[in-house]
């Protein structure tokens, strides 16, 4: 199962509430994952600073905020239940190569305006440990997880991040994934966990990393990923979604004028703002669709 | 009677629907604030009229006998899936697989139905105002399945008895179903079903007919590669 959902914002009217509206598709979405919970939110980014979403797991947040600041030069540092934002003006590559050399943290995601937040347990209690209502930003993406072929963990937890102010989630298992990891590798893509949705988001990275659009990206997984899928990916300013041409894995699209919503399922959507008079959609098999850039 | 999800627990609006005493109770019922829930109007056995304002999530009528019941919105997965007496009216689109497994009764849709409608259906008749996805009719046993628009890829694969009736396009037939000539007996019986479906305008001379070859109705050694 799982359960995937996203806000695109085409106007400025709903990015006060973008928190608020995410928050409540993934908790109706625990029908369809309660096993873990994680969302990735777009907010405006600040000039040459770059984020690094962390789960510090156990640690003590003082105690890793002092730590860190013997080896990176940060302009701040924000605790967020067992998650930090860390915004830096140096080079991302060393703060990078730092920080995953802390093998007691996770780096979840890094960019210019994506910060992601993960962890395991009942969307209502991490959508609520986060305080996902009080945030605002431009575009999110959610996923609620019903764990199948690897471990209940936080790495385990979608968005997978594998590139710059990139995510994705994904319902659906791919069956190639093995194959496509050691190829990937070998292009220098770091992977952290056995996950096959982390196998498509480092293809995702790869292809845009050789600059190619989203869209582009998104035609040739369909014909290099084997398996069920309903993807939904996000880049800083662009949003998109593709099924597999079987299809199994569910997914409606509500577009108004102010916004798109996808969801795996209708009910997730139902409580947001004009979406009895939306035009609502299922996306077709093999067929991407996309917003922004 | 007016029914309103967002006041009663589904499990409470389905037990009220399935227990209709006719001297008691009235015919007429309205569900209000349906959001898209799940398996709203399954097992329903008395002749009842409900209207559903809004979107509703799978299974909805699912099992239904008897009951006639229209849908002011949009069907997820599964609506009037093994239906077996009845009406079930989709006044928007409906998901995957609408009408599946179905024994009887008719299942009208509106706008589009997406992949695997009519799935294993087994005697409903199902008449889409729009188009149907991928896979339509597949392994379909007996009844009629009227599409006024197009039909996806291997539509009626692997079917029995069915007979399919399409206005528009097929992009691509099925294992063992192939174009059917269009006989009188087809054309009545085709006719009284768009007149079911209020849509006497449509000419019965535009539809194609398609069916099963029988060609995989028993084991051939020529045929090994399309069982």
């Amino acid at each position: 199962m799982c359960g995937i959902v996203g806000i695109y914002l085409k106007s400025k009217k709903f990015e006060k509430d973008l928190g608020k509206m995410l928050s409540g598709m993934l908790v109706n979405m625990e029908s369809r994952g309660p096993d873990s919970a994680g969302f990735a939110i777009y907010k405006k980014e600040k000039k040459e600073e770059f984020k690094y979403s962390i789960c510090i797991n156990n640690l003590v947040f003082e105690k890793f905020k002092k730590d860190i600041s013997k080896k990176i030069k940060y302009n701040s540092i924000l605790k967020n239940s067992d998650h930090a934002i860390l915004s830096s003006k140096e080079n991302p590559n060393k703060v990078l190569s730092i920080l995953n050399e802390i093998k007691e943290i996770s780096l979840v995601g890094y960019g210019r305006s994506i910060e992601i937040f993960k962890q395991i347990g009942n969307p209502k209690d991490v959508v609520k440990k986060f305080n996902l209502e009080k945030f605002s930003g431009t575009h999110a993406i959610g996923h609620t997880r019903m764990a199948t072929e690897s471990a209940i963990t936080t790495d385990g937890s979608h968005p997978y991040s594998t590139g710059s102010d990139e995510c994705l989630v994904h319902n659906g298992s791919l069956s190639n994934h093995n194959n496509l990891r050691r190829d990937l590798i070998k292009r220098r893509i770091n992977f952290k966990s056995e996950n096959d949705t982390e196998v498509a988001a480092g293809y995702i990275s790869n292809h845009l990393s050789n600059k190619k659009n989203l869209k582009e990206t998104l035609e040739s997984a369909l014909s290099d990923l084997d398996g069920f899928y309903t993807f939904i990916t996000g880049t800083k300013k662009g949003f998109a979604i593709v099924r597999d041409e079987i299809a199994c894995k569910p997914a409606v699209i509500s577009e108004t004028k102010d916004y798109v919503a996808i969801a795996s399922e209708f009910q997730a959507m139902a409580h947001l703002p004009g979406v009895n008079i939306a035009n609502i959609f299922e996306p077709q098999p093999g067929i991407v669709y996309s917003w922004g850039n | 009677m007016k029914l309103d999800l967002k006041k009663l627990k589904l499990r409470k609006v389905n037990e009220t629907l399935q227990s209709i005493d006719p001297k008691k109770n009235n015919k007429n019922y309205t569900i209000l604030n349906p959001e898209g829930n799940h398996a709203i109007c399954v097992g329903l056995t008395d002749d009842i009229d409900i209207t559903v304002k809004g979107h509703v999530g799978y299974y909805c009528g699912g099992m239904n006998q008897n009951a006639n019941i229209t849908i002011e919105g949009n069907a997820g997965t599964g609506v009037a899936e093994n239906m077996m007496s009845g009406k079930i009216h989709v006044k928007g689109n409906a998901s995957q697989s609408a009408g599946a497994t179905a024994h009887g009764g008719f299942l009208i849709i509106d706008g589009d139905a997406s992949s695997r409608c009519g799935i294993s259906m087994k005697g409903i008749d199902i008449v889409v105002k729009g188009s149907v996805g991928h896979m339509s009719a597949f392994m379909a046993q007996s009844g009629n399945l009227i599409v006024c628009g197009n039909a996806g890829e291997a539509l009626g694969d692997s079917l029995y008895e069915t007979d399919i009736y399409i206005r528009g396009k097929v992009k691509s037939l099925g294992a063992d179903c192939i174009e059917k000539k269009m006989d009188n007996k087809h054309l009545k019986k085709l006719e009284k079903l768009l007149k079911k479906a209020k849509l006497e305008k449509l000419k019965t001379k535009d539809f194609k007919r398609y069916g099963s070859a029988r060609k995989l109705y028993n084991f051939k050694i020529d045929n090994v590669s399309s069982y």
